[in-house]
């Protein structure tokens, strides 16, 4: 299933946060959204998936989400957003609770997607006990147990360290290897957006537009961050997106 | 690069020492910390508790306090073993309890259904909340006539009191509570699909507990002052009762015997709360 916003606009009172974004996330790949803070990114991904609704244009779903969808739009956000009232499991458990599964059918789900996460040993964990990297981890196996035709990935990484950071990020490719997954994944760190992305789109300072598309064909697996062709790409979406960071740093946040 | 900085450090300490030994001496950095973090001290609470009991009664052997001012504490437990022993405890201790227990679970089912009301609807909060916000302040003991006149002069009436004075601050607590659930967690619901009543089950009245939970303490505080108050003001058996008989004869043991009784009651209700808060609340860690 693609994912498509038509010519959308956005605006919280009266402040433009998106001009006339028109995008297109295929399916099978992850499309970045980089840009300056303040840019309106999030709020893009928030339209993406319905959690809000554009003053104008549209947000459409291009195709039928794969069978055995349980929440086709499926979010994982920057600060994890787990119940800290629930085990790992429980958190994972919670998403299922609302479809007519048996419990065993759910307790498999809830068994898979922890070991397609390494998680199996922290089952029983609480949130409080887990690294912030781990947090991640169960977010990610929460938003895969509702099998997702998309991940709308929200600054996923962003709260994490640098060392955690690549230890995600790494497993983010090892899964995209094995399951294809789509994602949109929006990010204000250019080494994630060349590392992850298929393609990637610079969005401007507020109102956010998009100002250029790159594509990036080397496949996930074999990209190193030392990769003469990357570093390239990462020079120019920089060049591309200094003036708009310096810019955007100078301006008053009336929001 | 880490050895470069590793070797440089101790560099230039030992060149400032050859300059001034005295006044450069090394000495240690002052603590400035610790201290604002209540931690458990349980033994402090009851040692006090002893150490008072223990003067009153060195007091009133000693003549210090004569026993037409303050009964002594030897002869108030000799009052509660009889009232133990003659089974008369639990003649006023039951329907006590029975009344605390119905009025203050009626407060607390309507004062948490009205306070996720508040918190989760704007014309509730609307509607409501200022509503509430007017029946805080309103001396509740002061509508015991009233309930009488609408509930008839046995039990109704006291658990309408009862009820009443828990439910403001029920209601207060609650939708502060629920006020203050992290919106990214509901907003992670709705993400998932979850119906609205998954959402309020399992997301905002777990994360509103805790503020509902200490809103018990206050409340049930209240429940037992109001209990007293009922029953002094028309019951033949009860603790309130009981103390307003003492009172009027002057009996001060018996009297002191009855407020030690609720002082227990308080102490019972309060543990009792820690132990759901310590059950429900136990991801806290």
């Amino acid at each position: 299933m693609d994912l498509r916003l038509d010519a959308v606009s956005h605006a919280y009172g009266g402040v433009e946060v998106l001009r006339d974004v028109t995008l297109e996330a295929p399916a099978g790949r992850i499309t970045c959204l980089v840009g300056p803070s303040g840019c309106g990114k999030s709020t893009l991904l928030r339209l993406l998936g319905g959690l809000e609704r554009p003053d104008a244009g549209r947000a459409l779903m291009l195709g039928d989400p794969p069978a055995g969808s349980l929440n086709p739009l499926t979010y994982v956000f920057q600060h994890f957003a787990l119940l800290p009232w629930r085990t790992v499991a429980g958190n994972i458990r919670l998403v299922l609770e609302d479809h007519p599964l048996s419990r065993a059918e759910r307790d498999e789900i809830v068994a898979d997607v922890l070991a397609r996460t390494r998680l199996t040993d922290f089952a029983k964990a609480w949130p409080r006990q887990l690294s912030g990297g781990m947090r991640q981890r169960v977010a990610i196996a929460r938003a895969l147990a509702a099998r997702p035709a998309v991940m709308l990935m929200d600054e996923p990484l962003s709260a994490l360290d640098a060392q955690t950071r690549e230890l995600l990020m790494d497993d983010l490719v090892a899964l995209w290897g094995r399951e294809r997954f789509t994602a949109v994944y929006v990010t204000h760190n250019l080494a994630e957006a060349v590392r992850l992305g298929h393609r990637i789109a610079v969005l401007s300072r507020r109102p956010g537009q998009v100002r250029e598309i790159a594509e990036i064909d080397t496949p996930l697996e074999d990209r190193r961050p030392d990769d003469p062709a990357l570093v390239a790409v990462q020079a120019d979406l920089w060049r591309l997106l200094r003036e708009e960071a310096a810019d955007a740093d100078r301006e008053l946040t009336g929001a | 690069m880490t050895d470069a900085t590793l070797d440089a450090a101790p560099a230039a300490p030992a060149s400032a020492r050859t300059g001034a030994p005295a006044a450069g001496a090394p000495r240690p950095v002052p603590f400035r910390g610790g201290g604002f973090q209540p931690s458990g001290r349980a033994w402090a609470g009851p040692l006090l508790f002893v150490l008072l009991i223990g003067i009153w009664e060195w007091g009133s052997a000693s003549g210090w306090i004569t026993p037409l001012t303050l009964p002594r504490p030897s002869a108030v437990a000799a009052v509660f073993g009889e009232l133990w022993a003659s089974g008369r405890l639990w003649e006023h201790l039951g329907p006590s309890l029975g009344r605390l227990a119905v009025g203050s679970a009626l407060g607390l089912a309507a004062g948490i259904g009205v306070g996720l009301m508040i918190g989760l609807f704007s014309l509730a909060r609307a509607g409501l909340a200022p509503l509430v916000a007017a029946l805080f302040p309103v001396p509740k003991i002061a509508l015991l006539p009233l309930f009488v006149i609408w509930f008839g002069i046995d039990e109704a009436s006291k658990y309408a009191l009862i009820a009443f004075g828990v439910f403001t601050p029920t209601v207060v607590a609650t939708y502060g509570g629920v006020d203050n659930v992290d919106r990214s967690l509901i907003r992670m619901g709705q993400s998932f699909g979850l119906s609205w009543r998954s959402i309020v089950l399992k997301i905002v009245l777990p994360g509103a507990a805790p503020a509902i939970l200490s809103g018990m303490r206050v409340s049930l505080a209240i429940a037992i002052i109001l209990l007293v108050a009922a029953e002094m003001l028309g019951a033949e058996h009860g603790v309130g009762a009981f103390v307003l008989t003492a009172g009027s004869l002057y009996d001060l043991e018996s009297l002191f015997c009855g407020v030690a009784i609720l002082s227990a009651l308080g102490l019972a209700v309060s543990f009792l709360i820690g132990r759901l808060e310590r059950r429900l609340l136990d991801w806290r860690g």
